[in-house]
């Protein structure tokens, strides 16, 4: 029997804003130009343009760098090299920022040895920008070439298990049971080695710094392309010796990242190693070319053994990587945890190496390590299936994990198996025919379905931020942290809207300074959580001062109530048991007579937690291809991504980013890929036009779910964060449905057309 | 980039004098390949002859009854051109497969014809290559070559010319109009690109000081059996792996006439009048379009395996030599093939 219940009338708040779609506060800077990156903010005098010059060769010495020649151009200022850039800090600390793995960092211009192609080796300053270019292009540099190897299959021999050292890498886990023999005596089994090779970040914006010398001492302001000013500046202060009041660091908008901002740039360097010497303004941008010239999505190799008992329950789980690295550093990356955090087996083996080649070090890239690992074990996972006999989906659930095996820990919340469900109900996956090559759509195209699963850390870092009530009303809340085009601006005007009850106009967030109180690189998906955590801190200080002040007022009808008696609405601090008992806020600051009410407020992990708990993020993406089979092409005709990621702020830039991270992995699995020659030791295709990321033309229809968790472990404001989980499951359910359209399992990516011939 | 001058020219037979009156001196079409050389510092003239204002825009009818298409006209208007939609369709579609709407929007169609290879090691100045510094060798031959060439290569450089619309122009049969110091001449469009053979610095036979003035089309444009079959790695702003131009006269199931061309396979478009003559007479087949490919391919090189390396173009031109010819004989091609038309958008 049904009942009625009269639903109250829906008053809509204007300050009820968390987990609505809100445009952008930043969008119509972006769109009208008004938005300023790096390269284009103005000095306060005139500026002058540095032109990074790169090495030719991967390994040998400079013996002579004639800069008498460029230095006779009228116009030319200076040319910096390793002959004449000045010794500074003498310790690898000083070169170490924040998120660099163990080894000892480059140090630009310092040595004449090369160790990578594309080292920048000198920098020639000019008045012009053209002129600069022109100087650098006659610069004469004689080389002492000496025999590189880039080849990572020819040092497999000399892989190394990954050492610790880098903030955040977690080893492999530890092995259970008896992998061999479970494998050896198992039904049914798969193996398999999976490639890809390496890859570039590519964003928009060229990495660029412009320093604008003040005149003041050694005072600067350096506009820098970044993920973290205040990365970038503990860097700079390091390696100069400058205090943080002489080296400001601002970074207001940056045109992309996906990982290639996080570690300060070499161009930073040397903008402010030239300004500090010519003690002038100078600009320094790379080029296009040169953004092939620093860190990497790493070449990695993988191996998985999977084997199963007659029902479909996983016996034998075994995953393998090698990875290279640089001569100078060891960047890792979490590339085989995860297959043990998605599937329970009572034997596993886990394993991940390094091997060192005369490349630049490798670095975060969008879903680090993740998407690396992910693309093999959910090929992996989805071969097993069919040789257990089991739908792929099917074979998932039936091996879920309700507690993470590699920790043995439970995970604060984990509606993977409600992906599962959601995802395979909007696909229309009921209709599938399991057999491969089974489906074809009315122009005789063969049609595969796939799916796969992903898994991100939901992860919490140390973040600041200060909240400012001026007398008018209006909430101006700072923090340091960056946007690289997640929407953080949006994101946290919400939250700080949210919390102290104010609309969305009457507040202001800024970011990027570092004048303003610390926050980590954007980076890990824990931007949102970490930085909300600590905007809401703030906020919820300044709401307290702020009951304390409507507490004073004459008859104030919320006398003696504590602060969690109270709610923030609408303007007004009301009681919780009597909405009418309110003060509105201007009033209170009226009645204060304060000419502002400002607070500090922070965030971080929670170390207790985080021993009893495992937190992630999961998604369950499903993918239509359709595949011409005479000529190998490949259409990635229909994608649903669905995602339990906790609580999510802004269902607008939420999916933004999962559209995002769809691409991004769609792009993984059909196009991108850095060719590197050998035998120059160079990776050659360095542009846009043959570095091949999707058009328009190549995205159809992708559908987007949330299947929202509460969880107020993982994070205070129960927010786990997006920016990386849209990307996994995306290139294997694409292999996994190309196999299901062909028959042919593609395990090396791209899935260019010719391996499919 | 060095610093260069630069002078407009209003006439054809200025803009050459202009040229050659200058050393180092060079055309500047649209600028949307010659600028970006000049960026790389891989062409450093020190003079450039504007051609932007001389009236060799128009598209006009030719008496015999085919169409001249202005070197200035830009890739863009000769696509849309009402005539050129109607009676070369097959011209139009190859333009619009290439580059992009803002690119075809300044480019020019005698830039066009002279565009330079996209090789990567053409375009880094860190890198043998024979084209660029003729002696330095050819790195192409063994390093990554996914752009390059499997027939007509020579071990001095395995480089590919680039253009789509070129491709048509090979099938069409277009000839092309040029004046230089000593005068007018025409080139048939089969000698206006060369192989690379031990010069491959040089893409073309044009002398010089010579300007493209304009391209002529006969008046066959095959608009009832044509198609542009482009694979590339991405939908569009992607260059051809391979790609098949064929313009095809047809009564009934019979070929009477065939013309085909391939892009992305040599150093100029590749015409095999050996294998177009193989399908005249004949009644089209999958049999027939088989043995036409393999004919096409039989002496093609490849230059290394996987998927960095070319000698999957064999494979993969043969299958879209089949899969071109039965477009054209069935008319079956959708505008870009490459592009998958979502029926629900
Ligand atoms: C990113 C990118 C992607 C592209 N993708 C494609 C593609 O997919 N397919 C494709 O076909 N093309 C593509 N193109 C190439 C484009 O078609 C050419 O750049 C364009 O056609 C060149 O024309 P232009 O007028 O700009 O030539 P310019 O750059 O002005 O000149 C090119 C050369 O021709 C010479 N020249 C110009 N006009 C004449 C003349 N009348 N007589 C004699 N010499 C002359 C110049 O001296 C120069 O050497 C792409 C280009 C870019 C930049
Ligand atoms: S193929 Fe030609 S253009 Fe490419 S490297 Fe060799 S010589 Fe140069």
């Amino acid at each position: 029997m049904s009942q009625t219940i009269a639903t109250p009338p829906t008053v809509r708040l204007d300050s009820d804003v968390i987990g609505k779609p809100i445009n952008r506060t930043d969008g119509p800077a972006k769109v009208s130009g008004a938005a300023k990156y790096a390269a284009e903010f103005g000095v306060t005098g005139p500026l002058w343009y540095g032109y990074i010059v790169s090495s030719p060769v991967a390994k040998g010495k400079i013996t002579k760098i004639h800069a008498d020649e460029v230095l006779a151009i009228p116009g030319v200022q200076q040319v910096f090299s390793h002959e004449n850039v000045p010794s500074f800090a003498w310790f690898d600390r000083a070169y170490k920022d924040d998120v660099a793995p163990g080894g000892s960092p480059f140090r630009p211009l310092h040595e004449p040895e090369i160790m990578f192609n594309q080292q920048p080796v000198a920098l020639v300053v000019a008045e012009t920008f053209e002129l600069a270019r022109y100087a650098a292009s006659v610069l004469r540099i004689e080389y002492d070439v000496e025999k590189h190897n880039t080849d990572l299959d020819s040092v497999i021999g000399e892989a190394f298990d990954a050492p610790k050292g880098k903030t955040g890498f977690v080893p492999p886990p530890k092995p259970k049971g008896d992998m061999n023999k479970a494998f050896a005596e198992a039904p049914h089994k798969v193996a398999g080695e999976y490639i890809h090779r390496a890859q570039h970040h590519n964003p928009m914006e060229m990495f660029a710094t412009t320093v604008d010398w003040l005149g003041d001492g050694k005072k600067m302001k350096i506009y820098d392309k970044t993920q973290g000013a205040p990365n970038v500046q503990q860097y700079i202060a390091k390696i100069f010796g400058l205090s943080t009041n002489e080296a400001r660091v601002i970074s207001k908008f940056t045109g992309g990242g996906f990982g290639s901002g996080l570690r300060p740039q070499y161009q930073v360097f040397l903008a402010v190693m030239a300004a500090l010497e010519l003690e002038h303004s100078v600009r320094v941008v790379m080029t296009r070319t040169q953004m092939f010239s620093f860190g990497h999505r790493p070449h990695t190799l993988q191996k998985l053994r999977i084997a199963s008992d007659d029902q479909g329950h996983i016996q034998a789980l075994e995953h393998k990587a090698l990875a290279e690295t640089s001569q100078f550093e060891n960047a890792t990356e979490t590339v085989v945890n995860w297959t043990g955090i998605l599937y329970n087996s009572p034997n596993t083996n886990f394993d991940y190496q390094l091997s060192k080649i005369d490349v630049y070090t490798p670095l975060d890239m969008r879903a680090p390590g993740a998407a690396t690992g992910n693309f093999a074990s959910e090929s992996a996972i989805d071969e097993m299936s069919y040789k257990a006999g089991k739908d792929p989906l099917d074979f998932r659930l039936l091996n879920y994990t309700y507690s993470d095996p590699t920790e043995n820990k439970p995970f604060t919340s984990k509606r993977l198996d409600d992906c599962y469900h959601e995802g395979a109900a909007r696909f229309g996956w009921d209709q599938r025919n399991p057999e491969p090559r089974s489906m074809r759509d009315e122009k005789g195209m063969l049609v595969g379905w796939g799916v796969a699963a992903g898994c991100w850390d939901a992860s919490m870092q140390k973040a600041a931020a200060k909240a400012v009530l001026s007398a008018d009303g209006h909430l101006t809340v700072n923090s340091a942290t960056n946007d690289q085009g997640a929407g953080t601006y949006v994101i946290m005007t919400q939250m700080a809207a949210q919390t102290l009850g104010l609309p969305m106009k009457q507040v202001t967030f800024n970011l990027g300074d570092t004048n303003m109180p610390a926050a980590p690189v954007q980076g890990g998906s824990w931007t949102a959580n970490s930085v909300g955590a600590a905007v809401k801190d703030a906020c919820q200080e300044v709401g307290k001062k702020l009951l304390k002040l409507a507490q004073k007022m004459d008859d104030s009808p919320l006398a003696g109530a504590d602060f969690e008696d109270v709610q923030f609405v609408d303007g007004h601090i009301r009681a919780n048991e009597d909405i009418t008992r309110s003060v509105a806020i201007e009033d209170i600051l009226a009645a204060s007579g304060e000419e502002k009410i400002e607070a500090d407020g922070k965030a971080g992990p929670n170390p207790i937690n985080q021993l009893k708990y495992s937190m992630h993020s999961h998604n369950a993406v499903f993918v239509e291809v359709k595949v011409d089979e005479d000529l190998g092409t490949i259409h990635v005709t229909r994608v649903v991504n669905a995602v339990a990621a906790g609580r999510i702020m802004n269902p607008k830039t939420a999916r933004s980013q999962v559209l995002g991270g769809t691409v991004w992995g769609l792009s993984m699995a059909m196009m991108e890929e850095t060719y590197l020659n050998n035998e120059l030791g160079r990776y050659m295709n360095h542009n846009y036009a043959e570095y091949h990321i999707p058009v328009n033309a190549d995205i159809h229809k992708i559908d987007v779910i949330f299947v929202e968790e509460e969880d107020d472990i993982a994070s205070p404001i129960g927010v786990k964060g997006v920016g990386e989980i849209g990307m996994l499951g995306v290139a294997a359910a694409i292999a996994n449905a190309v196999y299901h359209a062909t028959g042919k399992r593609v395990r090396e990516l791209p899935l260019t057309s010719d391996k499919l011939l | 980039m060095n610093s260069f001058t630069l002078t407009q020219a209003t006439a054809a037979d200025e803009a050459v004098r202009d040229l050659t009156s200058h050393d180092g001196a060079a055309y500047l079409g649209g600028g949307t390949n010659l600028v970006d050389l000049m960026k790389y510092n891989l062409e450093r003239p020190t003079h450039l002859t504007s051609l932007g204002l001389l009236p060799l825009t128009d598209i006009t009818s030719l008496p015999d009854g085919g169409l001249r298409l202005g070197a200035l006209a830009t890739n863009a208007d000769t696509a849309w051109h009402p005539e050129v939609e109607k009676r070369y369709p097959l011209l139009s579609q190859t333009i619009l497969a290439g580059a992009t709407p803002q690119l075809r929007n300044v480019a020019t169609n005698g830039g066009n014809l002279n565009q330079r290879t996209r090789c990567y090691y053409f375009y880094d100045l860190a890198t043998p290559c024979n084209k660029r510094e003729p002696g330095t060798g050819c790195s192409a031959l063994t390093g990554p070559n996914r752009v390059c060439g499997v027939l007509g290569t020579s071990e001095s450089c395995i480089a590919t010319q680039p253009s789509d619309m070129c491709v048509a122009l090979a099938a069409l049969e277009a000839v092309v109009r040029v004046q230089g110091p000593d005068g007018e001449r025409t080139i048939q469009f089969d000698d206006y690109h060369r192989l690379p053979g031990d010069h491959p610095e040089k893409d073309n036979t044009l002398k010089p000081g010579e300007l493209v003035v304009s391209i002529d089309l006969p008046e066959e444009g095959y608009a009832d059996h044509f198609t542009y079959l482009k694979l590339r790695d991405r939908s569009s702003y992607a260059f051809a792996l391979v790609s098949v131009a064929v313009g095809l006269k047809m009564s009934g199931n019979t070929i009477e006439k065939a013309r085909f061309a391939l892009g992305g396979v040599a150093h100029k478009p590749w015409r095999d009048q050996e294998a177009e003559k193989m399908l005249e007479g004949q009644t089209a087949s999958p049999d027939l379009f088989r043995q036409v490919a393999a004919k096409v391919f039989a002496e093609a090189k490849g230059y290394g395996e996987g998927s960095l390396h070319n000698s999957f173009k064999i494979e993969l031109g043969k299958r879209a030599i089949v899969r071109a010819l039965k477009q054209a004989t069935e008319m079956s091609q959708v505008v870009n093939p490459n592009v998958f038309l979502n029926s629900n958008p």
